[in-house]
């Protein structure tokens, strides 16, 4: 960690964003007039709501009945002893209800969707998690639910898609641009101006229009916050290094965030860099992309020089998104967080080695986590503590890895 | 005085109603673009709106997409529609042309460059669907080289939004007449009329509205109480498939042309 010149004014990360939805020069409000109302609503609603000891009463119990809160942190000590270097340590979001650290947020948006009176509930997913997750809440409080995904993305995580269905929800396949997460976030953001009066949109990353990308954090931030108290009561300090895999960046900035203020901590973002950053083929918008404004906040996008957003490529398909949320942009420049890209290549090699060291399958996403730990760990001592947030597991992804690897199952 | 400006007084003064033409640009090919663009002024449009085909365009219903995607598969960025708009100025230095889009690809060309050269090759608005409204440093951009920054509105706008948009708006005031994407529901002209009404004594701009207007009747019954009809989708629709440039601008016209003869049919509002 590079020591603080004294003359800089140090920033306080809890004071993001402002009361525009500002983190630095990124986020904001960039969506069609007729959203800009219901965004006003919900951000007023929310802002009350979180400061409602009721609320957050009720949503503590949920996570802990419901979600099976708190989640362990891991000592992964034959896969750290087979790296040969510091002590690799997982965030088990993995083990949360539905498999993924994405039911933290729709639990805690449910709960808002409820108290504004909505009776039904849209979301994008990418990867399924975040479908199954929203077809999972909606189940619980009786709400209707339609899930938009890619026709890509429904190709490659059939479990996924069929899990939704089972929960009672509806899948809309989407057809239109690159047939995978940001189309279907254009597609529920289409649904979400036409029916905006009585649908909730659970948006499942730290993107979109404010205050999503506040909102969503808030209600992952929970993984961090246990982190923390976890550390200092289990290891009697904070770790030196915390890793997560970005897409959106949900379960990154989840982990992330109680630990900004504590500047001895390195935070690296593991993005997913597909066939390599030099191929043009991967999803790295922080580590290849520039400023730009995608799906309502202004953020890194990976985009031509026309500004025509292109498509992305990663083995994941919940990393498979050409924009990132506002919060890692101002991270970023802010150099607070580092984010590097990890290969299809390295995310499975990664997988193998904790599923054959340690018992543990992996998210495609998550194993690129579990690759940035691993190279961190090699750089690190062995008295050092890496945490790496373990934000799903990966059963949803034997078909795709299977496939890949030319099994058939 | 801006084009766009002159064009509502004059239809002020005649007692009309105005009539806007939306196609996305490159569409149904580049090569019939500029002729189409005559045809739609002969056919009676009195401003033309001319979309700036994105990848995402998250407020277009699959019409307007499907345009988008035709036109950028042809490589139409901002460079050809600029094109476009010059080519068509040289032979009508009369209708306005209101360029509409969304933020990323101007934000990635440079705003500033980008305003220049708009104003440069004879353009005379620009509606950005996801441009809020405290962007300050674009209006005054804009407002220095006498081009309008076109405001939407919606019928979940507040009052107070209505108020503060209509303040800072220049041209015309875009009411959007569906909580909806474009081409999608049918506009439903009894339930916003009181809303555009009240918008036109308090903006004392004129206000146009457009998405789900698709022929002469529902363009008259929008005309019943705004200043200006838009029509998109419909339009698109008509054009898609292509074929030569007498081919595409006949297309135009024959679904231009009744709806222009509607509207003139009728007291205006």
């Amino acid at each position: 960690m590079k020591p603080q010149r004294k003359s800089e004014p140090e920033i306080d990360f809890n004071a993001y964003p402002d009361a525009a939805g500002r983190f630095g020069d990124y986020g904001g409000v960039y969506v069609a007039e007729t959203l800009i109302a219901p965004l006003a609503e919900l951000s007023a609603t929310y802002l009350k709501l979180r400061d409602d000891p009721a609320f957050q009463a009720e949503l503590a119990h949920d996570l802990k009945h419901y979600v099976g809160r708190p989640s362990p942190i891991y000592h992964a000590e034959r896969l750290s002893r087979e790296v040969g270097g510091a002590r690799i340590l997982l965030k088990r979001e993995d083990l949360n209800h539905t498999g993924a650290h994405k039911i933290n947020n729709t639990v805690g948006q449910a709960m808002v969707a409820k108290h504004m009176g909505k009776t039904r509930i849209i979301a994008e997913t990418g990867a399924g998690q975040h479908g199954v997750a929203s077809a999972t809440v909606a189940a619980r409080l009786g709400l209707e639910c339609v899930v938009y995904m890619g026709e890509t993305d429904i190709a490659r995580q059939a479990i996924n898609v069929f899990r939704m269905k089972l929960l009672g929800a509806t899948v809309v396949p989407v057809s239109s641009g690159s047939k995978t997460l940001k189309d279907a976030l254009n597609e529920a953001l289409r649904d979400w101006v036409t029916n905006v009066r009585d649908t909730f949109y659970i948006i499942g990353t730290v993107a979109g229009p404010h205050p999503y990308p506040m909102m969503v954090r808030d209600f992952n931030a929970v993984v961090g916050r246990e982190a923390r108290a976890q550390m200092l009561d289990e290891y009697g300090r904070l770790p030196d290094v915390l890793t997560a895999c970005v897409g959106g960046g949900s379960n990154a900035i989840g982990l992330f965030h109680a630990f900004l203020n504590d500047r001895d901590v390195r935070i690296v973002g593991a993005e997913a860099a597909g066939e390599g950053l030099a191929t043009g083929h991967h999803a790295a918008s922080l580590a290849a992309g520039r400023p730009g404004v995608l799906h309502g906040n202004r953020t890194y996008v990976l985009c031509d020089d026309d500004g025509q957003i292109t498509e992305t490529h990663s083995i994941s398909a919940g990393l498979d998104y050409p924009g990132v949320g506002p919060e890692h942009a101002f991270l970023k420049d802010a150099g607070r967080a580092e984010y590097v890209g990890v290969t299809d290549v390295e995310a499975m090699h990664a997988f193998h080695l904790l599923a054959r060291s340690e018992g543990i399958l992996a998210a495609l996403e998550s194993a690129h986590a579990v690759a940035q730990a691993i190279k961190l760990a090699r750089e690190l001592p062995r008295d050092a503590l890496v945490l790496c947030n373990l934000s799903g597991r990966g059963d949803k992804d034997v078909h795709t890895i299977a496939q890949r690897e030319g099994i058939a199952l | 005085m801006n084009r766009i400006d002159q064009r509502f007084s004059q239809l002020k003064a005649a007692a009309r109603t105005g009539l806007i033409p939306f196609v996305t640009a490159g569409d149904p090919d580049p090569a019939t673009m500029v002729p189409l663009l005559h045809a739609l002024v002969t056919a009676g449009a009195d401003l033309i709106e001319l979309g700036m085909p994105f990848s995402d365009p998250m407020a277009d219903g699959p019409v307007i997409q499907r345009a988008n995607e035709r036109a950028l598969a042809r490589k139409i960025g901002l460079t050809q529609v600029l094109d476009m708009v010059r080519a068509f100025r040289n032979e009508d230095a009369r209708t306005p042309v209101v360029l509409m889009g969304y933020l990323n690809p101007i934000e990635i060309r440079g705003v500033e460059h980008f305003i220049d050269e708009a104003a440069a090759a004879g353009v005379d608005g620009i509606l950005l669907v996801d441009c809020p409204l405290d962007d300050a440093t674009l209006c005054a951009q804009m407002q220095a080289r006498d081009l309008h920054l076109i405001r939407l509105l919606a019928p979940t706008s507040t009052t107070t939004r209505a108020h503060d948009l209509a303040a800072r708006a220049a041209g015309f005031l875009y009411f959007v007449s569906i909580t909806g994407v474009t081409g999608a529901a049918r506009a439903d002209a009894a339930a916003i009329a009181s809303q555009v009404l009240s918008l036109r004594r308090h903006a004392q701009l004129p206000v146009a509205v457009g998405f789900g207007v698709k022929d002469a009747a529902g363009a008259l019954a929008i005309a019943d109480f705004a200043d200006a009809v838009v029509i998109g989708s419909a339009l698109v629709e008509r054009l898609q498939g292509g074929g030569d440039a007498a081919d595409v601008c006949a297309r135009a016209r024959d679904f231009l042309a009744p709806i222009r003869a509607a509207l003139d049919a009728r007291k205006a509002a």
